[in-house]
């Protein structure tokens, strides 16, 4: 069944008739043409299709896109600003250095640590949090931990954390 | 463009290149395009109202279609047809026949495509492919990888290497020897697993039959090689090579399993064909990969060695046990790096196949060398055990003066310096002697060490072209690929040194079959084989048409072959050391530190090349603790076939690891100095983890991965 949907994609509004079976990934990269958001797995257990919704990391290949009528997404290539190629901060700190080979992952990696760094400002905890009630403090432990849904099979860890941690403020 | 590609190169003997922007860091070309998304993967680019293809895959293991039934499918809304092999085009050469699909009613294997689905959607695709119902006559199948049914000798191992070797006479000098380590050594079946699962756009000219030279069939393929695609695919389709396009600017990684077409590429093409004229988009799914395109087999290694009570290695044995499937042939060369890789007089090598009725084994990082170099390391590490040795200074007594193989001299076999510097960055010295002698509160801690090595190797059949655009700027062209590895950044830091210009002033273009000619990003062999092209072509063109020449001419020329693959054994090196801590009541194991430190002939880009290195102890890493497919032998698929089942590691589990390498230039390799970086890093890092589990825990491990349930047992960790 075809439902026509509004999905406003990189600050720009988009009519989009979907099937009901059309996940929103699926929507964004072959019926939008956006495929800044990557299909690693179709499964939620890699993240390469990570996009920020209505703000928060959120994965679009377990989402199916009739539910998100009205949705505000911003994917990797939406952070930086079309017009002058000017970088995200984690974008830029992952050029300087190398988080990454393929490439394929990264959009992904980049949505999700700017989601993630939002969530520590928040005061959200993660597994590796010893004191619930405190403030979190983004030490390597919890970089690696908030940032494990996103798999990289080029092995490019080293460089995402050198390059999260900067952009954190934190000196290794 | 098609007439470039027939140009007959000229054959260039190349000088070495001074070194202006090698050796110097240079951010990636194609950064931006990665952190943005923006760049364009297979089936990313832009297509014409395309159809969508899924396959529909073989549930028995071995037997015969008898009937397809589409009538479901073809019913459901948005399904345009469905092709199986009563209404696939016939293929003028079914020779490869893992390419050969949909050409008659026979299954080889449980997974192996048996039908095609094109639609309007990728809903209606995938909905039409569950809709096909298919029909078989089922027969006895064999599946499981035995010590009793791995017995088949075959004539040679990948690439083209001799089965068997024998020097000297092992027996004798294995009853003589005071110390002997006789233990068999498993690792498990692995998949590539890149994250850009397979896909193929392809489009088959409408007007086919009288398009004479002009491009039929045009692919854009997740591929390590587009010239290995098109030579595959030409003759089966009836093609000429210049009527098939391959275009792969972008590769989301392939580790091997990209080194040549799967049969997805062929499912591709035929759909294509049928679809006349509609572009259609192949995406082949992370569950379809584990059947289809490729994987290592499980190895099955026995090892013995002899030595003096001094660690003096007299003999050397390793008999490997593995699989290959029934359809294809595929030997992993799992004892090669054992010839070559330390000194004794007595040495014997082979490898017996089981031929199962089972998707197709290949190419996975460092195939031969990794498993290969896993067993004889941890043989080593026992070794050194029983001759109460340090394991670094048992590998310094067994140093070959040539090459054990071959009798040539080494290029430049710097072992010895890796190990050494190694230990004194890791801080090997403080080790305890003995395993089991350091407990940090619930954990055991150890430390341990393996060698690495991989063969240097430049692949024939690349080709280079350099065209003055005048005011110091030239083109450069090869059909080469780059997976991620960085080759686009660092083909043109060679390409500005051997023209003697900066790397802003070339123009590079590659990863397109219409350009002159490329092997595979394959065997660590891209940049030399590639690079070497490039400053033949550059030397010949300074040499004829000077250092300012005007916009226009243009120069196509081939390396001629190295003298010094007839003369020398060239080999890269390496050390891995790997801290390891395994928590006494239940067994979670962690490396809090890996350190590689490599030799390797000069990094060309020392920020790329790092990442390649760490990538490499990476995936290692993840050999040595997680990956495992499992295959259930009573159905012959494998269970594992996701990322959730399939285990690689994550962020949580890549904590201190940093590579290095030694300060060195190698001009019997290549012009530039350097040799291949590409996989040497996943070689011997599970050794050196599984060496630092004993020496944690007393507990050998000889089977990957090293997995918690093994140190259940250990003792002194009971109450």
């Amino acid at each position: 069944m075809d439902v026509p949907i509004t999905l406003r994609v990189d600050g720009r509004d988009c009519d989009v008739t979907v099937d009901t079976r059309t996940t929103l990934l699926d929507a964004l990269r072959e019926r939008l043409g956006v495929t800044s958001p990557k299909k690693g797995c179709d499964h939620g257990q890699c993240g390469s299709c990570t996009v920020l919704l209505d703000g928060r990391r959120h994965l679009t290949c377990l989402a199916l896109a009739v539910a998100y009528d009205g949705a505000d997404i911003t994917t990797a290539s939406g952070l930086a600003e079309a017009d002058q190629d000017a970088l995200h901060p984690v974008q830029q700190a992952f050029l300087d250095h190398d988080g990454y080979q393929c490439g394929y992952c990264t959009p992904g990696q980049v949505c999700s640590a700017v989601g993630m760094l939002e969530e520590v400002k928040e005061g959200h905890p993660s597994q590796a949090t010893a004191d619930l009630e405190a403030e979190p403090e983004l030490t390597d432990d919890e970089i690696r931990e908030r940032m494990s849904g996103n798999l990289c099979r080029c092995g490019a860890y080293v460089g995402i954390l050198d390059a999260i941690r900067e952009t954190s403020g934190r000196t290794s | 463009m098609s007439a470039q590609s027939k140009e007959q190169p000229t054959q260039q003997a190349t000088e070495p290149v001074a070194p202006r922007s090698m050796g110097t860091a240079h951010d990636r070309v194609d950064g931006l395009e990665k952190v943005t998304g923006r760049a364009a993967y297979a089936v990313e680019h832009t297509a014409d109202d395309p159809l969508h293809v899924w396959l529909v895959q073989s549930t028995v293991a071995k037997g015969r279609v008898l009937r397809v039934d589409t009538g479901l499918a073809l019913a459901h809304p948005g399904v345009v047809s469905v092709v199986d092999h009563t209404t696939a085009a016939k293929l003028e050469d079914t020779e490869n026949a893992e390419l050969a699909i949909l050409q008659d009613d026979a299954v080889g294997f449980r997974g192996q495509i048996v039908a095609l689905v094109l639609a309007e959607t990728p809903e209606a695709a995938r909905e039409g492919a569950a809709l096909v119902s298919v029909h078989y006559e089922e027969q006895p199948h064999e599946a499981e990888l035995r010590e009793d049914n791995a017995t088949y000798r075959p004539d040679h191992v990948n690439p083209e290497l001799e089965t068997d070797t024998e020097e000297g006479d092992v027996e004798t000098a294995l009853r003589e020897a005071e110390v002997v380590v006789a233990q068999t050594y498993r690792t498990p079946y692995e998949h590539n697993s890149p994250m850009e699962p397979h896909a193929t756009l392809a489009t088959w000219a409408e007007s086919a039959e009288d398009s004479g030279d002009s491009v039929v069939l045009d692919l854009y393929d997740s591929t390590q090689g587009v010239v290995g695609v098109v030579s595959a695919l030409a003759p089966m389709l009836g093609l000429q090579p210049e009527q098939i396009r391959v275009r792969a600017p972008y590769v989301g990684g392939g580790f091997g399993s990209k080194g040549q077409p799967h049969s997805h590429v062929m499912a591709a093409a035929l759909a294509a064909r049928a679809a006349r004229g509609r572009p259609v988009k192949l995406a082949v799914t992370r569950q379809q990969m584990f059947a289809l395109t490729g994987y290592r087999t499980a190895t099955i290694s026995h090892f013995r060695l002899g030595a003096r009570a001094d660690g003096t290695l007299l003999a050397i044995e390793h008999r490997v046990q593995e699989q290959t499937s029934a359809i294809v042939e595929f030997a992993e060369q799992t004892a090669s790096p054992t010839r070559m890789m330390y000194a004794a007089p007595h040495r014997r090598t082979s490898h017996r196949l089981a031929r199962l009725d089972v998707a197709v084994p290949s190419w996975m990082r460092a195939p031969g060398e990794m498993p290969g170099m896993f067993a004889q390391e941890v043989a080593m590490d026992e070794l050194a055990e029983a001759c109460a040795l340090d394991p670094i200074e048992l590998r310094v007594r067994n140093e070959p003066d040539v090459d054990p193989e071959t009798g040539r001299p080494f290029n430049n076999r710097r072992l010895v310096e890796c190990l050494q510097r190694g230990a004194e960055r890791f801080g090997w010295a403080s080790r305890p002697r003995e395993s089991r002698g350091r407990r940090e509160g619930d954990w055991w801690v150890g430390t341990g060490v393996a060698s690495a090595t991989y063969p240097m190797m430049t692949m024939p059949g690349n080709s280079a072209r350099v065209r003055s655009l005048g005011r110091g700027r030239y083109s450069v062209s090869i059909g080469s690929v780059d997976i991620g590895t960085g080759a686009r950044t660092v083909l043109q830091q060679i390409a500005a040194d051997a023209l003697a210009r900066e790397p802003h002033d070339i123009d590079l273009e590659i990863a397109d079959s219409s350009l002159p000619p490329a092997s595979v990003a394959g065997g660590s062999s891209g940049t030399s084989s590639w690079g070497g092209a490039i400053v033949a072509a550059a030397q010949r063109f300074r040499a004829d048409h000077g250092e300012s020449p005007d916009a226009g001419p243009e120069t196509t020329a081939s390396a001629t072959a190295n003298p010094a693959e007839a003369t020398h054994a060239l080999h890269s090196f390496g050390a891995v050391f790997a801290e390891v801590r395994i928590h006494r009541w239940t067994g979670e194991i962690r490396v809090p530190r890996l350190l590689g430190v490599y030799s390797v002939g000069r990094v060309i880009n020392p920020m790329t090349a790092r990442s390649q290195f760490l990538g490499g102890l990476v995936m290692g890493l993840s050999s040595g603790l997680f990956e495992e497919s499992w295959r259930d032998p009573r159905f012959g698929h494998i269970v594992t076939q996701d990322l959730a089942s399939y285990h690689v590691a994550s962020h949580a589990d890549v904590l201190d690891v940093q590579a290095e390498w030694l300060d060195e230039e190698d001009h019997l390799a290549t012009p530039m100095g350097s040799r291949g970086i590409g996989e040497i890093g996943i070689v011997g890092t599970a050794a050196a983890v599984a060496n630092a589990a004993y020496h944690a825990t007393g507990v050998r491990v000889r089977s990957l991965p090293v997995t918690a349930d093994r140190f259940l047992e250990v003792p002194g960790s009971r109450i």
